[in-house]
């Protein structure tokens, strides 16, 4: 029998952590060398993690499926990162920074974790600054911030719509450090197919070298996973093409409960869908929402003419335009958090006022053309003209656009064929981020004995919802600060352990059930494409598992899907062998365990009667649309154990959330 | 947007593994929309490869948005393809006409050699950064506040400009010399511009060099097609300021 057991530290809050580190075990230099850790993905999370610990002396096998650490998805993230450090003097602070996260997340994350993740906020940024990440200043020199949803400060350090690039390139040049020095041994191209327990602790893994096909066996006193997030479980999301479940899924197969699958980020701003041969989505950086003003039309035949070609938007007089995040909730306007400003955008597709031309008409408008002016205006004075011509202000706006988010506006000219500068920006929602993940405790281990998980792949920090510019954050402190100390405490135990073998029963079982199932897919006589079973799974997470979830649907998801996966196994087909680089084979692995995965996220939506955060269910909300928490009955974590492969049989796990410093009240950011 | 179709030829690189010899196979694909990506035209004739129970071509991708730097073919002579500023990924059908033949091939490079089909081993670029690509501070947090050291913000702007780089290897392939110049140069530049890299700026140029020069790349002839084709803009001028920071520390360094 499973007890969760989070390991909250007791205290008051602000002074948790630093009592934890003092008196958490270590382990002395001359022990570490003979400590072997494994981490599996390269992002912000495992990249600082392996940094850090082959940093101490340990030495460090780390893992990722790109052809280099540097391309984890991480590399993507446009915006910026969080950091209470208040250098705007607009009131924040750590305890800010810690409301505003629990607040932001709908009250369904742990107190002491999110207000750790604050307290190591303002390091993270010294760290990166030292590290040589170029952050964007002011003409003073010094570091320039910016506003991001849910808050009413300005605390977010950007480079540019490249933030994520830049920090994981920063964590990158730590990791090329030690590798360069011998102290973590990389294993570019290779992908961990399961994780390997002797005696109920995590002792390795099992991975496929991806070039040469070869089953790996790797021992380690510890395992780390940070293989990121599992938002393609939709098909169609802002992640990367590879970005996969498996790590954090074999994991849990393994024993480790996997928490609030049913936590999904769907996020405001991306280009709508053009086709039905579209592989992925484009986010554009929410950053976005600090400039541009978000609208429909507000007659429904403007919109219908706009969708037939026959209007275009700037032909639509002001008084005629729906700035519908303005009008229902003037407090945040147009930086809700992104759940809200998702929902409102459906909302409003819903009701037909939507504007793009495909197959659902779903999309609204992002306009930056009031902010060029306004912007414009202000160069223009600064420039000493205090009467500045139409033409002048919007030449000098638009510098200043480029300037800010350049990059974001060439992309999506790129991607649509269409210049921003001149129309507003057509977006819509879509899948960008989990919350939910493997379920840690304080020390970010998880129920397994040595196996922690930090960053996306776990489900500590965001509780149902997670604020813009807080997944760098959370990655970094993990990896960088919180780890190292956490790891140490379990790895005092293991100095005497010796080198851990793999030619015990346990790694061969692993192996010989890895080759298994890959000699079962490439033998498989069937007919179709992976591809084709995972767009269909993905097409029924997004109708009945996506923004909007209610009874029937779920349960109607979880039985299609058990349908879809039946078929997938009797009738996919895998082209080429076990020995070469075999691109479809690895999809057919990662899908097989999305489909598992897609089952436990409805089952999890089913039992979770309330809406909070990223989960709305229809039949909870107010007269205004807006959620309805059920504070009393649902106010736990939901983790969930693995009970073989009927994933309709997994046990469901509760851990009461505590909010002894926070008073929990209704969201309101009107 | 518009949804056109166009029908197209494909004259793509087939090579099992690095030790046989490849060769350019054809294919027709039809109904390719022109908002697709050039990757999402790949996905689909892999699809209809799939469904005749054929091998796919095998071909390194990732992020889709321009970012990740995985994605790396030689489109019509050119890398990335006709057009400025973009990655294969950022690269759209709507570039192309009903009837076109398309040749896609790897990126060229002795220094990149090539794994499956269109996909190479780029190794080479994450060790000349393990040589010296980094500021050797550790990773306690206790460093000084971030705001300890002014930056102006022309020398923070260059440097951002430099470290956008994404390692695509875009300009290796397109250089007749195969220089990774612009790749080392624009990693130098960025620490060589702040005030974190510069205690360590001769060591790190010297390092980065000697394995630049080990792993096989060649010499740069200024001819500037790197700068032309690489998708992020990265300058000239950060070989320009490589070859500075390298002249100076060669004569000046105590090592």
């Amino acid at each position: 029998m499973i007890k969760l057991d989070s390991k909250i530290p007791a205290g008051p809050l602000a002074e948790k952590w630093t009592d934890h580190k003092n008196h958490m075990k270590l382990v002395a230099p001359n022990n570490r060398p003979k400590i072997d850790i494994i981490v599996v993905g390269t992002g912000l999370a495992g990249a600082s993690a392996a940094a850090s610990l082959g940093e101490m002396g340990y030495n460090v096998k780390a893992f990722c499926f790109q052809d280099s650490p540097r391309r984890a998805h991480s590399i993507a993230a446009q915006g910026g990162i969080n950091a209470a450090k208040n250098y705007q003097n607009d009131g924040d602070s750590v305890y800010r920074l810690f409301y505003d996260t629990i607040k932001g997340g709908d009250y369904r994350a742990r107190e002491a974790n999110v207000h750790r993740l604050a307290e190591v906020s303002g390091n993270i940024i010294d760290q990166c600054v030292a590290q040589g990440v170029p952050f964007a200043r002011e003409y003073g020199g010094l570091l320039d911030n910016r506003s991001f949803g849910g808050t009413q400060v300005q605390r977010t350090f950007y480079a540019a719509g490249q933030t994520g690039q830049q920090l994981l390139l920063g964590a990158y040049s730590a990791l090329s450090r030690q590798i360069g020095l011998g102290r973590v041994k990389m294993y570019n191209r290779h992908e961990m197919l399961d994780l390997v327990k002797i005696d109920g602790k995590a002792r390795g893994i099992i991975a496929r070298n991806l070039v040469t096909g070869e089953i790996e066996r790797h021992s380690a006193h510890a395992v780390v996973i940070a293989s990121g997030g599992y938002g393609n479980v939709y098909f169609l999301s802002t992640n990367a093409m590879g970005s996969n479940v498996s790590a954090a899924w074999k994991v849990h197969k393994r024993g480790a409960l996997f928490a609030n699958p049913c936590y999904v980020q769907i996020h405001p701003t991306c280009i709508p869908v053009h086709g039905t041969n579209q592989s992925k989505l484009t986010l554009m950086s929410e950053s976005l929402r600090n400039s541009g003003r978000i609208w429909v039309p507000k007659k429904k035949e403007d919109a219908e003419a706009i969708r037939a070609g026959k209007l275009k938007p700037t032909q639509i007089a002001e008084e005629d335009r729906d700035y519908y995040l303005e009008r229902r909730y003037p407090a945040f306007g147009n930086l809700v958090p992104r759940d809200v400003a998702s929902r409102a955008a459906k909302e409003r597709c819903d009701e037909g006022y939507g504007i793009e031309a495909n197959d659902t008409n779903e999309g609204v408008y992002l306009d930056f053309a009031s902010e060029i002016m306004s912007k414009g205006r202000q160069a223009a004075f600064a420039q000493g003209d205090h009467n500045p011509s139409e033409e002048k202000m919007k030449q000098l706006g638009k510098k200043w656009v480029e300037e800010k988010y350049g990059n974001l506006f060439q992309m999506y000219e790129k991607i649509t064929d269409e210049n921003p500068y001149e129309a507003p920006m057509k977006i819509y929602p879509a899948v960008h981020y989990t919350m939910g993940g493997v379920w840690v405790d304080y020390n970010l281990q998880s129920t397994i004995e040595g196996c922690f998980v930090c960053g996306e792949a776990n489900f500590s920090d965001h509780g149902a919802n997670r604020l813009g510019a807080s997944a760098l954050m959370q990655g970094l402190a993990d990896g960088y600060f919180v780890l190292p100390y956490t790891i140490s405490d379990y790895l005092a135990n293991e100095i005497r352990t010796g080198k851990i073998s793999t030619d015990s029963p346990e790694f061969v079982e692993a192996e010989n059930a890895v080759k298994s199932t890959i000699d079962m897919f490439l033998n498989n006589k069937g007919t179709k494409s992976v591809d084709h079973f995972h767009k269909r799974l993905g097409l029924v997470m997004w109708n009945k598992v996506g923004m909007a979830r209610n009874e029937q649907g779920l349960k109607e998801a979880i039985a299609e899907i058990a349908e879809i996966r039946d078929d997938f196994y009797k009738n996919v087909f895998v082209p080429g062998s076990a020995d070469e680089l075999n691109p479809e084979l690895e999809k057919a692995l990662r899908v097989a365990d999305f489909m598992e995965l897609g089952q436990l996220m409805a089952m999890d939506a089913l039992q979770r009667k309330e809406s909070c955060g990223g989960h709305f269910r229809e039949e909870y909300q107010d007269e205004e649309g807006e959620t309805l928490r059920d504070d009393e009955n649902f106010k736990f974590v939901g983790a969930w154990e693995y009970k073989g492969m009927d994933v309709t049989q997994a046990e469901l796990h509760k851990e009461d959330l505590n909010y002894e410093f926070i008073k929990i009240a209704a969201r309101n950011y009107k | 947007m518009a949804t056109k179709t166009i029908n197209i030829t494909l004259k793509i690189w087939r090579q099992k593994n690095a030790k046989v010899k490849g060769s350019l196979e054809s294919y027709k694909l039809d109904n390719v929309s022109t908002d697709s990506s050039f990757l999402e035209m790949l996905d689909q004739l892999n699809e209809q490869l799939v469904n005749e129970q054929k091998e796919p071509v095998a071909f390194d991708h990732d992020c889709r948005e321009g970012i990740c730097g995985m994605c790396s073919l030689y489109i019509n002579g050119r890398a990335h393809g006709p057009d400025t500023g973009i990655t294969t990924c950022q690269l759209h059908m709507r570039m192309f006409n009903d009837g076109d033949t398309i040749y896609v091939e790897p990126w060229r490079s002795a220094a990149f050699p090539i794994i499956k089909d269109l996909v190479v081993d780029r190794s080479a670029f994450d060790r000349i950064q393990q040589a010296g690509g980094f500021v050797s501070v550790n990773t306690s947090g206790r460093t000084m506040d971030a705001n300890a050291i002014p930056v102006p913000k022309a020398d923070a702007d260059k440097a951002f400009e430099a470290a956008a780089c994404i390692g695509c290897g875009a300009c290796v392939a397109t250089c007749k010399n195969g220089s990774a110049m612009l790749f080392v140069g624009a990693k130098v530049s960025q620490y060589a511009l702040l005030p974190q890299g510069k205690v360590e700026a001769k060591e790190r140029v010297l390092n980065m060099v000697r394995q630049m020069d080990e792993e096989g790349f060649g010499n740069c002839t200024n001819t500037g097609a790197c700068e032309i084709e690489c998708p992020k803009g990265i300058s000239l001028e950060n070989i320009a300021r490589m070859n500075r920071e390298f002249l100076f520390a060669s004569l000046t360094s105590e090592k």
